[in-house]
């Protein structure tokens, strides 16, 4: 190895900026074979640093002049160095003086950059949610919390700020809403109207909403209000603010408040509300006493003075069902599989479900499910099956975008060869399946093939959706099954067909 | 009616993008949230601390204290004086500290002051009095003050005392000494002690005199405020903000009955200090956020600071308790040969510029400070523009000429610091880390994760 060399220079008509050249100096210092560096302006400063590296230059130095000092191990790294100073000192800089975009990291900062009405959807998971939906109702806009998972406690807390705040807040589990026109998540294409929806139940909505599309009855808004608004613990928060929204807004002339059976009390209190408003309110709420939400838009379209239509239908093939033969509802739709079974219980009795009208009717877990918490699908008798439940939803989308669990238990059903009529719904609209009868046709088929299946179709959604509500319902006729734009109809054909078997 | 059934709504989604999509085949205006889990913090101390009904209140009167707040320059006296230092203190910056945990910098500092207010004769008898604890150490901050790096206030060191005309705080900063070999980087030479003691027997009385007999008093924000539009960002570049302080304060200097030998030199000393300004901007932004302290409920930061071993902070909801981690080494440039491994980890009150908006925050206003870390202009853009998303608020007498005259981001808030991810921008001085050393560069750094972790922590429990 040969002795260390140095370059010491002073060169003068040469200016740079002190950050400039520090750059350069940190630059030339990390080449290979530089062990010392300093370019910099010959000050009095500098100089003596260079004095204190060994580096002094032996000329006296001004101010004006730069000093380049560089030790490196050998003459070669010594005159790359010496050459990468003159390049570096000669290279031009250049920048678009323009900022990088920096990503929004939450709604509130989301929102900050707005001007006017906004509204945020929330679709982070459950345990964050409640920061983004704050963000904002503080900054006084309405939010849609499509995550579930939220905790009770953060649902009220929220609906109660946002109550103070004058806005609204749709969830937590809001999958529909109509805002203006604006189909937010699981909605159906339907005309403007003067109809308000109140919705505690998505796809309860999505039915009524598209039943009165084909009544040739427009909404104005469908707000929904999250699954859990009308129970004992949320009180009808949001239910109770969404009234209030709807009453005030001149678009809307009726308002129909749908959802899964509240709690006696809270459906109560929003009774005695809703009865003072100037709004007429008609509840669509699912009981044992009120079963069925075709009959509760049939009212409605008494009120408005509108003739009832009739319902879409398709017929399917002619094939019976086999003696003791049972129902099977296999639902994506929660308020849908509800109302199933609450118009199949007093005709059938006891229909078990993992969403059952009563606890003692649990389908139970699967006891071939590693997780142990899977309801057993394969449970015999009269079963309604809810694929949009929580506990068939981990880790995989919702059925209507994801239907692979729903035809898998239909395959399995026709492997059995239990004597079943098989009821399921169909949703059609924004967020869901392009083409849902693409998957389900030849599930269908083959299934029927393998033994007598009457299949029975709720389709629920509109000429105007996506998919469009007649080329589905043709495909699912020609594959054998009848189709129906009601659920309520859907449900009483396939107990029919179940009666003609006993 | 309700504005969100007016009209179609501009949509702000967070979460799944199917239904930004769905929206947007709709036509809808869609602005998609670049949603990720909290940097840090607990799911459920988040959620308290977002649904605290007090905490929306709490921080607007926070802030608003914080933008509400003025600074006058009300007089030059001895921290003996005005602060009630008894003998045998020497004040520091960042949070508590003892002897035996002080780096290299404060250490050196802590020996010069020992030295220079003849406590000792000799290196090693200052070590041992202050290895001793014979000489009691306490944080500036506890006493309504701040100092630069390592912050040494010793008695008989001149303070700026400063005033917020608006709600009557006060503050104090001792005089900056200028670059290189001095005192606050941690060097403590015959030339370092030699200056200081220029300064206490020419440079504090003549300032003193000249400012009790200025007619109006000098108004230090007014100064902040317009070095952020002459490319000054108040904390790492104060070129602009100390030749005005200059402008200001020379004719009431000359006017000092004393040799003009020394007048001469004392604004010498002032123009050939382009950080003689920090000093005073120090003690504004201490003000401001001072004015915030003790409101409970709220979780902005109202304390950035370092003591060469930790970095602490402290919040308005949380009074004078110190949330503390390890100080993180700067990244930047280095003076002459010096490299990574000479340099002494984040040290000095400074960073209260950065609590206060300015600093780090308001880099846009300084594209020249960027250079530091090698980085380019549309990086200073883009730091201020992220700072905004940790910020509870804009200081509209704070403007940022290229970003359209927009306030500075200000009022760092906990919460979002760790919903965000996203940790304080700080520009600051690097001392070196051996004592004696002194100034070894200058660059970017931020605060330990630890600090902000432990503050959210504590304040979800005062909801609980």
């Amino acid at each position: 190895m040969n002795a260390p060399s140095r370059h010491v220079s002073l060169r003068s008509g040469v200016y740079a900026d002190s950050v400039r050249l520090m750059q350069v100096s940190r630059d030339i210092g990390t080449r290979d074979g530089v062990t010392a560096v300093l370019v910099a302006m010959a000050t009095p400063l500098n100089v003596e640093l260079a004095q204190g590296m060994g580096l002094a230059p032996e000329e006296p130095a001004t101010p004006e002049q730069l000093l380049v000092a560089i030790r490196a191990d050998d003459d070669d790294a010594l005159a790359a160095a010496v050459a990468a100073v003159d390049t570096a000192l000669a290279e031009r800089q250049r920048s678009t003086a323009s900022a990088q975009t920096v990503p929004v990291r939450t709604v509130g900062a989301g929102l900050d950059a707005l001007d006017g009405p906004a509204l945020a959807i929330v679709s982070v998971p459950g345990q964050y949610a409640v920061a983004e939906a704050a963000d904002a109702i503080a900054a006084g806009q309405s939010v849609l919390v499509f995550s579930d998972g939220v905790p009770v406690e953060h649902e009220v807390a929220l609906k109660r700020a946002a109550h103070d705040a004058g806005v609204l807040v749709m969830g937590p589990d809001c999958g529909t809403a109509i805002v203006s026109g604006l189909a937010l998540g699981f909605a159906n294409v339907v005309r403007p109207g003067p109809v308000g929806l109140v919705a505690a139940s998505g796809t309860g909505a999505q039915q009524v909403s598209c039943l009165l599309d084909i009544a040739r009855v427009g909404v104005s808004h469908v707000l929904g209000v999250g699954g859990r608004d009308l129970s004992e613990a949320v009180g009808g928060l949001a239910t109770l603010d969404a009234l209030a929204m709807l009453d005030d807004d001149p678009a809307t002339e009726r308002v129909l408040l749908v959802s899964k059976p509240p709690a006696p009390s809270v459906a109560a209190r929003v009774a005695e509300v809703a009865a003072g408003l100037s709004t007429p309110v008609r509840s669509a709420a699912l009981s044992a006493e009120s079963p069925d939400l075709t009959a509760a838009v049939e009212a409605l379209l008494g009120d408005l003075g509108v003739a009832v239509p009739a319902w879409p239908s398709r017929s399917g093939s002619e094939v019976q069902a086999a003696p003791g033969a049972v129902l099977k509802g296999f639902y994506s739709g929660g308020t849908l599989a509800d109302e199933a079974m609450l118009l199949a219980a007093p005709v059938l009795g006891d229909v078990r479900s993992n969403t059952p009208l009563r606890p003692d009717l649990d389908l139970g877990t699967d006891r071939f499910d590693s997780s142990g918490s899977a309801p057993n699908l394969a449970a015999s008798g009269h079963v309604v099956v809810d694929f949009g439940d929580d506990a068939l939803t981990v880790g995989r989308a919702h059925p209507m975008i994801d239907p692979t669990l729903r035809l898998e238990a239909i395959s399995n059903l026709a492997a059995r060869r239990e004597p079943a009529v098989l009821l399921l719904d169909v949703v059609l609209g924004y967020g869901a399946d392009p083409d849902p009868t693409h998957a389900l046709v030849p599930t269908l088929t083959a299934a029927r093939r393998a033994g007598p299946l009457p299949v029975v179709v709720a389709l629920i959604g509109t000429e105007a959706d996506p998919q469009g509500w007649s080329r589905q319902a043709d495909a699912l006729a020609a594959a054998g099954a009848h189709v129906f734009a009601s659920n309520a109809q859907a449900t009483r054909f396939a107990l029919d067909l179940l009666g003609g078997a006993r | 009616m309700n504005p969100l059934l007016s009209g179609p709504p501009a949509v702000v989604a967070a979460g799944v993008d199917v239904f930004s999509d769905a929206l947007r085949a709709q036509g809808a205006e869609v602005h998609d949230v670049d949603w990720r889990p909290p940097g840090f913090g607990d799911a459920a101390d988040l959620a308290a601390l977002v649904l605290d009904p007090r905490r929306g209140t709490a921080n607007r009167t926070a802030v608003e204290r914080v933008l509400a707040a003025g600074s006058v320059l009300t007089d030059v006296r001895p921290a003996r004086e005005v602060l009630g230092l008894t003998d045998r203190t020497i004040l520091h910056a960042g949070p508590p500290i003892t002897w035996a945990d002080a780096s290299g910098p404060l250490r050196g500092g802590l020996i010069g002051a020992t030295l220079f207010e003849g406590w000792a004769s000799t290196v090693a008898e200052a070590e041992r009095l202050l290895a001793a604890g014979e000489i009691a150490l306490d944080p500036c901050h506890h006493h309504s003050a701040v100092g630069p790096m390592a912050g040494v206030t010793s008695p008989s060191m001149w303070m700026w005392c400063l005033e917020d005309p608006v709600q009557g705080g006060k503050a104090y900063c001792n005089l900056n000494e200028g670059l290189g070999k001095v005192l606050r980087m941690g060097a403590f030479n015959d030339e370092v002690l030699t200056r200081l003691a220029w300064m206490r027997e020419v440079l504090g009385p003549v300032l003193a005199a000249a400012v009790r007999s200025m007619s109006d008093p000098l108004d230090v924000k007014a100064v902040l405020a317009q070095m952020l539009q002459m490319g000054d960002e108040g904390h790492n570049r104060n070129r602009a903000g100390s030749l005005m302080a200059l402008r200001e304060l020379s004719p009431a200097v000359v006017e000092v009955d004393a040799a003009s030998s020394d007048i001469a030199a004392v604004l010498r000393f002032i123009g050939g200090n382009e950080h003689f300004f920090l000093n005073l901007g120090m003690p504004t932004a201490k003000l401001a956020m001072d004015a915030a302290r003790d409101v409970p409920g709220s979780t902005m930061v109202t304390v950035m600071a370092r003591n060469g071993t930790e970095f602490g902070i402290q919040t308005a909801g949380t009074g004078d308790r110190w949330f503390t981690g390890p100080a993180q080494t700067p990244v930047g440039l280095y003076l002459g040969d010096y490299g990574p491994d000479d340099a002494n980890p984040d040290i000095g009150d400074s960073a209260i510029m950065e609590t206060y908006g300015v600093g780090g925050f308001s880099m846009a206003a300084a594209p020249a400070i960027v250079r530091f870390v090698g980085g380019t202009v549309p990086d200073a853009l883009a730091t201020t523009e992220r700072m905004y998303q940790l910020t509870l608020a804009e200081n509209p007498a704070m403007a940022i000429p290229i970003l359209g005259f927009r306030g500075s981001p200000t009022g760092i808030d906990v919460v979002s610091v760790a919903r965000t991810g996203w940790l304080p921008q700080i520009n600051t001085g690097m001392a070196g880390r051996v004592a004696g050393t002194g100034q070894v560069g200058a660059g970017l750094v931020q605060p330990p994760r630890e600090c902000f972790e432990q503050a959210l922590t504590a304040l979800a429990a005062e909801v609980r």
